[in-house]
């Protein structure tokens, strides 16, 4: 069977979700091979095993953290190499971060093969696996095969179920040796972000966002409550980001993050097109607002025409009743 | 000195029109209206900026892939105030992907010469956010992507990415390739002055032949990727819809325990 490179998106050795996501995904086209790399990378290994990583090749240097997404491009390419030098490698999937996107595209160009970004969804096909994605703001859903050279293809969190698959998940070094360019781009300082203590927005099953509406960035405790009671992440529009209420790495549409939960509740929110371009595949959308002829009413499930400080925290003191 | 900026532009669908694909599955940019790609003034706005603040000589040059119409996004970036314009178009080209997209702009920006290459933080259309990462692949140059914040000064550029788990600041050498977020300021509108001086600001016009490249390595024919199929999504059944007479919430409670969120 052929194998499939999954690069490994992890925190000092802490795999995220969307990783495991595409290794079920990667089980439908081929033997998953998984590259974990920079601190930690060996750390990785159980979880990948489990979840069906026949191979863990991993790889550690210093180069991974003190520069921009060369050196990764450099030993993404080596697994590239020593794999399909034993044999057949059917894709290399890559999970869809903005980073991932970028070292993704650079190997795609040095191995000479085509790229397919942001994906929903991968089936094996005659030609290649073939990968589902959106398009327009999530107003047509497109499939598409890579033509030319091994398929190169990353996919969005919460694409497919996280399952268990246990497999060997050896644990290999991969020997990596950094290009003249691995040096380019310096990283002199990292601030990381601060963790809330609640989900992943990209990964959330649930996301609770504000907009405009909200008014200011003291109400958006309101919002929070009501994420908190859900167990949910918060989000919140690009005019209430824009104001100062709520920080950037917030954001959903567009220009900020793409969130595809189980339920989505947009209080206070228009629904511009920029804005849906990033939460119209939820399975779920519920929106308070207003305004009823406000566009976001066209994409609910459920929609509560009403004011967001009468209707955000009833809803809250309910589900917290309900839950007891 | 001299610093010679080449910002990447490109024209595309309004996303606020109904945008759709042709028969041969390719983006329709005949049935909609076009612009300058929002994310894109953002460079523009970014290279006055560069200019404005040095003490070099500095001249930017406005560059598209596109149709004929893609013109008016290169008008519209002179009249923000760049110097000049390269339109590289060819019928080879319709059906390209980012591949090809990529290989032709790479011999354009070498053609013209740079220092520094500034690019949007991904398309409107495609919104695939690529291109910049794979310019400095192609160039052999550094990639500084993705900035809010971004200086250039004494041969380096300097600024803030604002990554997912952290917020780095990065530096690199020029020449380098750029790109620029929504987060890095916002563009200016150009001033009536601005858009009579477009009128006699150059526009060069370039075709395959003039970049060396030949027409089997673009055009849909020859793309990475092929897409099989495109299918409108389809309309969402129409939700239920409440008036809050007091209850909103609890009726809302209720709706998401009946889809066992609670
Ligand atoms: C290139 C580009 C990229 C963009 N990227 C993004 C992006 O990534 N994400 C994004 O969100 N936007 C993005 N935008 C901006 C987008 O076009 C909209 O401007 C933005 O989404 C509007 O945010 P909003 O819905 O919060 O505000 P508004 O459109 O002002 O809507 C506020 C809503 O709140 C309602 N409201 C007010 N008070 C109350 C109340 N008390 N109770 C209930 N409802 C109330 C109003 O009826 C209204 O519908 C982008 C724009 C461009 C040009
Ligand atoms: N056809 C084109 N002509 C000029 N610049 C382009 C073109 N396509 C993409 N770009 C640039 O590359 C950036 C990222 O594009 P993309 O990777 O397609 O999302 C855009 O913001 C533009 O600056």
């Amino acid at each position: 069977m052929a194998e499939v490179l999954v690069y490994v998106d992890h925190v000092d050795g802490a795999v995220r979700k969307p990783t495991l996501e595409l290794l079920t995904l990667a089980r439908r086209v081929g033997e998953p091979v998984a590259v974990a790399l920079g601190a930690g990378a060996e750390a990785t290994a159980a979880v990948l095993a489990e979840h069906g990583a026949v191979k863990v090749l991993t790889a550690d240097a210093a180069e991974f953290a003190d520069y921009l997404v060369v050196p990764k491009v450099d030993a993404l390419q080596a697994a590239y190499e020593a794999v399909s030098a034993g044999g057949s490698l059917a894709a290399v999937l890559v999970p869809s971060s903005a980073e991932g996107k970028e070292i993704a595209a650079r190997l795609a160009v040095r191995i000479g093969s085509g790229i397919i970004t942001d994906a929903v969804d991968l089936e094996a096909g005659d030609e290649g696996p073939v990968a589902t994605q959106s398009a327009f703001a999530a107003s047509f859903t497109t499939k598409s095969r890579v033509s030319k050279g091994t398929p190169v293809i990353t996919v969005k969190p919460n694409s497919a179920p996280v399952e268990a698959a246990p497999a060997a998940g050896a644990v290999e070094a991969l020997a990596v040796t950094f290009s003249a360019l691995a040096t380019g781009t310096k990283v002199t300082s990292r601030t990381p972000r601060e963790s809330t203590g609640r989900p992943e927005l990209t990964e959330a099953a649930i996301v609770v966002s504000g907009g405009r509406g909200v008014n200011g960035a003291e109400n958006f405790s309101i919002i929070e409550a009501l994420a908190d009671s859900l167990g949910a992440a918060v989000g919140a529009s690009r005019a209430a980001v824009d104001a100062g209420w709520y920080p950037h790495s917030n954001q959903v549409g567009q220009t900020g993050k793409s969130v595809s939960p189980q339920l989505y509740i947009a209080s206070g929110i228009s629904g511009a097109i920029q804005h849906r371009a990033g939460m119209q595949t939820s399975k779920t959308i519920v929106a308070i607002n207003k305004d009823s002829e406000a566009p976001i009413f066209d994409l609910v499930d459920y929609g509560v025409v009403g004011d967001l400080f009468q209707v955000v925290p009833q809803l809250t003191d309910e589900i917290k009743a309900r839950k007891g | 000195m001299s610093l010679r900026i080449v910002v990447c532009v490109k024209y595309v669908p309004d996303a606020t029109g109904d945008r759709h694909f042709a028969d041969d599955l390719t983006v329709d940019r005949d049935d909609v209206d076009g612009l300058l790609s929002e994310l894109d003034e953002y460079a523009v706005e970014q290279a006055l900026q560069i200019s404005e603040e040095s003490d070099d000589d500095v001249e930017i040059t406005v560059l598209t892939v596109g149709p004929e119409d893609a013109k008016d996004a290169l008008r519209k970036a002179l009249s923000m105030g760049a110097d000049k314009a390269v339109h590289v178009e060819d019928d080879d080209l319709h059906g390209t992907d980012v591949m090809g997209t990529s290989l032709v702009l790479a011999k354009a920006i070498e053609k013209a010469g740079y220092d520094l290459v500034i690019t949007g933080m991904a398309s409107t259309d495609g919104t695939m956010g690529v291109l910049p990462a794979i310019l400095a692949e192609r160039l052999g140059v550094p990639q500084v992507t993705l900035l809010s914040e971004v200086n250039v000064a004494d041969g380096k550029v300097t600024g803030r990415r604002d990554g997912d788990a952290a917020s780095e600041q990065l530096e690199a050498s020029l020449p380098a390739v750029v790109s620029v977020t929504d987060q890095s300021g916002e563009a200016r509108y150009p001033s009536f002055k601005g858009i009579m001086a477009a009128k006699k600001k150059p526009v060069e016009s370039w075709d395959l032949s003039d970049l060396d490249v030949d027409s089997d390595e673009v055009g849909l024919e020859n793309a990475w990727t092929a897409v099989d199929s495109a299918t409108p999504r389809p309309a969402r059944t129409a939700g239920t819809i409440v008036k809050d007479e007091g209850e909103g919430g609890k009726q809302l409670a209720e709706f998401l325990a009946g889809q066992k969120f609670i």
